[in-house]
């Protein structure tokens, strides 16, 4: 195994270590070299959030994986709003563009781009319909001593539980409702007093990230470069603690030796690299950090619509399939 | 001057002969709706060609989704340096995506997830 390119965080620069052998940024990349070298592991997983480390890959691969599942992995929103009726105080337009970003369950795998999205009808195959009609009333049954609107009104808040799917053709017997509406049902979509009214139909259409912010899978998807701790000399007592205190909970841990505390470290990894240890004189020449350049710790955080893991998955086939096309049209 | 046609996604940028490279050997292809994402990647696998003797993009304005890919070689065609990288990125693709279920079963199977 090569060594990997490491960069150590000074005082007042940072440095690039000379390392023995070429490294993945200097070396010549090819498909051998780079099957060599790579690995993958995986840290935390919750179906819609995961860490996960991509070892040996040049910054510029990692940061690519990172653009495509903000601006190129697909999912369901709502683009289009015919107002039939709102007489409410939120404008017309600024109802549209909070209902598209409500977040929606729908797989975006099971539908198609539509072909134009400004003037083509809605398909089964394309769009998902949905409803919103609901009316503000004054509250008979309340107390009336009250002065809480919740008691005084029904429907005086909004909520996007009130988002309705109504089939188009066939997909009755494809999807059911529990798929396919949003994500979830307390996202506050506008406040009505008795007279008010909303009669709306949504249309959900198939995008990405790249066309608008709502089409994003992802609510973040980033990298970060594993950090290097090293203490270099031993620190002992009250310094000790100090030193601790120095960096993220977690990462310095105090050994017990002979009645000392010594300082030793535990965990860098969630460490935030925070140049704190630099305020204390008599520590800072105790401390090597750095952080490990071919290292990315990637963390995906998932709207909802489709797991974390199935988002780089198909991260990984965008970039692919944009690759075959542009290869087949080079070709032809 | 660059000869677009909307229907394609690649198109070239004109150039002018200078000294003994030929005209095949050095280009700048124009993508259309690409950007820094396919650019960066594909100028660090193509810049890695030994054949290769400049390679470089440059998206030319922000809102334009343009971006400008340009390869000049020491010996043999742009085009086909720009082929095989292409390719290689697929390679890369294929590699990333089998370690990445590899690893994601495992790590599914350890900690007794459902698949």
């Amino acid at each position: 195994m090569e060594e990997s390119p490491r960069i150590t965080l000074q005082e007042h620069k940072i440095t690039q270590d000379i390392t023995k052998g070429p490294t993945v940024l200097d070396e010549v990349w090819t498909v051998k070299a780079f099957k060599k070298r790579f690995r993958i592991a995986i840290i935390r997983y919750d179906d819609y959030e995961m860490e996960f480390d991509l070892i040996g890959i040049h910054p510029a691969l990692a940061n690519t994986f990172r653009r495509i599942m903000i601006s190129d992995v697909p999912s369901m929103a709502i683009e289009k709003v015919h107002i039939l009726n709102n007489t409410s105080i939120i404008q017309d337009e600024v109802l549209a563009h909070r209902l598209g970003l409500v977040p929606l369950k729908a797989d975006p795998r099971l539908f198609e781009y539509k072909s134009d999205p400004a003037n083509s009808e809605p398909g089964e195959l394309d769009t998902l319909e949905f409803e919103l009609k609901i009316k503000c009333t004054y509250n008979k049954d309340s107390n009336k001593n009250s002065s809480c609107a919740e008691d005084m009104y029904k429907n005086n808040n909004v909520y996007s539980k009130s988002i309705k799917w109504i089939p188009i053709s066939n997909q009755k017997d494809k999807f059911k409702e529990k798929d396919l509406g949003p994500i979830h049902d307390d996202i506050l979509i506008a406040k009505m007093r008795p007279g008010h009214e909303l009669d709306l139909k949504l249309f959900a259409i198939k995008s990405t990230g790249r066309d608008h912010a709502k089409f994003s899978p992802v609510a973040t998807a980033f990298y970060r470069l594993l950090p290097e701790i090293k203490i270099v000399r031993e620190v002992e007592g009250e310094a000790a603690e100090r030193l601790q205190k120095c960096f993220s909970p977690g990462v310095i841990g105090l050994k017990r030796e002979n009645g000392k505390k010594i300082a030793v470290v535990t965990d860098a990894r969630y460490d935030t690299t925070s140049r704190n240890i630099y305020r204390y004189e008599d520590l800072k020449d105790a401390v090597i950090m750095g952080k490990v350049q071919d290292h990315f710790i990637f963390t995906i955080e998932s709207v909802g619509a489709i797991k974390s893991d199935e988002i780089f998955r198909e991260g990984i086939k965008v970039l692919k399939d944009k690759c075959l096309s542009l290869l087949q049209e080079l070709s032809s | 001057m660059s000869s677009f046609n909307s229907k394609q996604s690649i198109s070239q940028l004109a150039e002018t002969e200078t000294g003994s490279n030929s005209l095949e050997s050095t280009k700048t292809f124009v993508f259309q709706d690409e950007g820094h994402t396919l650019g960066n990647a594909l100028r660090c696998v193509i810049a890695s060609n030994p054949n290769v003797q400049f390679c470089g993009y440059t998206v030319p304005h922000p809102s334009e989704a343009k971006m400008h890919f340009r390869i000049q070689m020491q010996k043999g065609r742009a085009i086909d340096a720009l082929k095989k990288g292409l390719e290689d990125l697929v390679k890369m693709c294929d590699h990333t995506l089998s370690v990445f279920d590899e690893e994601m079963l495992s790590f599914k199977t350890e900690h007794k997830l459902n698949t």
